[in-house]
């Protein structure tokens, strides 16, 4: 759903999105790269479970809450991507196990 | 700048701490430093600019030439703060900025809490809610998230999409996508007619402004290469799961749709001011630009001693004015330090009110001429309003009516309306106005969210993690 001007001439970082491997452009955020790389739902909605995807891209929607690196809820527009980076999206409620 | 890399090098007090390396963060920044001052930058982002200016410092030549002169004109603010001694700590995101002047902040799963002499708040502008049926789909963003992918990483929009909305930057985008050889298919305007009351009143004043020639130019050139649709009602966001189209009705009553993967979204920007919030600041309704701004005083203080607030997140006055009042700012920041007399800050501070008055004529006819239309200011029955909480526009007046609910904050309680992570950014404006129109008073009766600290989400390990003392020990342990 976007591309990638011919301009862009910073260096490639290689990372993985839900275990596919995947090269972005250094400087991306984590978000641009899944809109660049076709993912526009990136988790679900903790209430009815319906896919959301990122919306503002200037950190105030929350709507682009990936996992990243293990840790839960990180703001995907607002991380940088990094080499070996590990991106899990998709995730929605968190579940309670007893 | 020195660029520091983690909370670790913070220090445990300063003299000014700027939250937002925006226009007026950074013009702030180098008058303060200027006087004297050890001034802390605080920023979420890798890179100063803000929105407006983001990426610049290492935009390639070719994207600096077709986003535009207003862009590069961003330089000046960037290499007048290269020099000087301010310490910058980018993807910084404070979570505290308190009325006993303390400063909360996290950067890589670590938090610091220091404290400052003088705290400006520089936190820009946030795009209004656009509250349609099915804005949740995947696929509808905002037009200032399209704008922020072209000036960060070069992304265009590809595939088939749309703008929608109202407003400049809407008529800036399509020009900057025009220039990007990615046009969209269409521009679904919700504009009303400019031949209203109100808005020609205004318009002598704004013959004077510097953004009129540029205005109009940009505008004609937008018509001539693409379809402009005017008088657009009903718009609605259609698709199960993902974006499938976009569905309006005509000026003249015909209903149409239009297949599209993507649709951008604008009806202007309000001021962020979830941080002077929280911390206190008395906040006021503007009836013209129907948003809440903190009250301040003509050098930008806040009803909270200490605490400051310059650029659009004071009020929407455009990035050139952002950078007037976030000079005034650190002029006054100076004086109240006592770096400065007020003798010297009034006459440091001449040429910039002059240039300040120069952008701020006829800013009124733009708020005024690109007022949104109340119905998209308004959720229907169906439409969700809280995105993060899913709560709808039925939801909401059948509170107010069934259970009284007089403020946002009792839709709290009710129905968790504005309590997910964006903490009522992205719902806030919808509810005030739909509980004023409920209820049959104005929206400054019915107030905003009472929001606290922590404004951002801060892990509990983090919270736990900060320095204590016995004291605040025996404030949670039972003995």
């Amino acid at each position: 759903m976007f591309r990638r001007l011919p301009d862009a001439r910073s260096g490639l970082v290689s990372l993985t999105i839900d275990g596919a491997a995947c090269v972005g452009r250094r400087g991306d955020s984590v978000a641009a790269l899944l809109l660049e790389t076709g993912h526009a739902a990136c988790r679900k909605s903790a209430v009815s479970g319906e896919p959301r995807g990122p919306y503002c891209m200037m950190g105030v929607c929350f709507e682009c809450l990936v996992e990243i690196d293990g840790v839960a809820n990180r703001q995907a527009c607002l991380v940088q991507i990094a080499e070996g980076m590990k991106v899990t999206t998709g995730t929605g409620r968190r579940e309670v196990t007893p | 700048m020195n660029r520091l890399s983690g909370v670790g090098e913070l220090p445990s007090t300063c003299d000014l701490a700027i939250v937002g390396a925006g226009p007026a963060g950074l013009a702030a920044a180098a008058a303060a430093a200027e006087r004297g001052l050890e001034v802390l930058l605080l920023d979420e982002n890798p890179a100063p600019g803000g929105q407006i200016y983001r990426g610049l410092a290492d935009s390639p030549a070719a994207r600096r030439e077709l986003l535009g002169k207003d862009y590069q004109r961003g330089d000046a603010l960037l290499s007048g703060v290269q020099a000087s001694r301010i310490s910058w700590l980018p993807g910084a995101s404070v979570w505290m900025a308190s009325s006993d002047l303390e400063i909360g902040v996290s950067k890589d799963a670590v938090s610091h809490i220091f404290s400052a002499r003088h705290i400006l708040l520089a936190t820009g502008a946030l795009e209004r809610p656009f509250p349609i049926p099915g804005w949740t789909l995947p696929g509808v963003m905002t037009a200032g998230a399209a704008q922020g992918l072209l000036k960060s990483s070069g992304l265009v929009p590809e595939g088939r999409f749309v703008l929608a909305g109202t407003g400049p930057l809407l008529w800036l985008l399509a020009y900057q996508l025009i220039a990007a050889k990615a046009p969209p298919l269409a521009i679904l305007d919700t504009t009303l007619p400019t031949m209203r009351a109100g808005v020609m009143a205004a318009l002598p004043s704004f013959l004077g402004s510097p953004y009129l020639l540029k205005g109009l130019r940009l505008m004609r050139k937008v018509r001539s290469e693409m379809r402009v649709i005017g008088g657009v009602s009903e718009l609605r966001a259609v698709g199960e799961g993902r974006l499938r189209g976009v569905a309006y009705r005509t000026r003249s009553g015909q209903a149409e749709t239009i297949d599209v993967d993507g649709l951008f979204l604008h009806q202007g920007v309000a001021p962020n001011i979830n941080m002077a919030n929280a911390a206190g600041c008395d906040m006021r309704w503007d009836e013209v630009q129907l948003c809440w701004k903190p009250v301040t005083d003509d050098w930008g203080r806040s009803s909270v001693p200490g605490i400051s607030v310059a650029g659009d997140g004071a009020g929407i006055s455009g990035a050139e004015a952002a950078a007037c009042l976030g000079r005034l700012c650190g002029l006054d920041a100076a004086t109240r330090l006592g770096r400065i007399t007020e003798t010297e800050r009034e006459k440091l501070a001449a040429p910039t009110r002059d240039l300040l008055s120069r952008y701020a004529r006829g800013r009124r006819f733009l708020d005024l001429m690109f007022q949104p239309p109340a119905t998209f200011r308004r959720a229907d029955a169906e439409t969700i309003v809280c995105r993060c909480e899913e709560v709808t526009g039925g939801q909401i007046a059948q509170t107010v009516a069934d259970m009284g609910a007089i403020g946002p904050n009792q839709l709290k309680s009710y129905l968790r309306c504005g309590m997910g992570p964006c903490q009522g950014r992205l719902c806030g404006l919808t509810v005030t106005e739909m509980i004023a129109v409920a209820r049959g008073v104005p929206p400054a009766e019915v107030g905003h969210y009472r929001l606290r600290f922590p404004i951002k989400p801060v892990t509990l390990a983090e919270i736990a993690s900060l320095p204590h003392d016995e004291g605040d020990v025996r404030a949670v342990v039972r003995e």
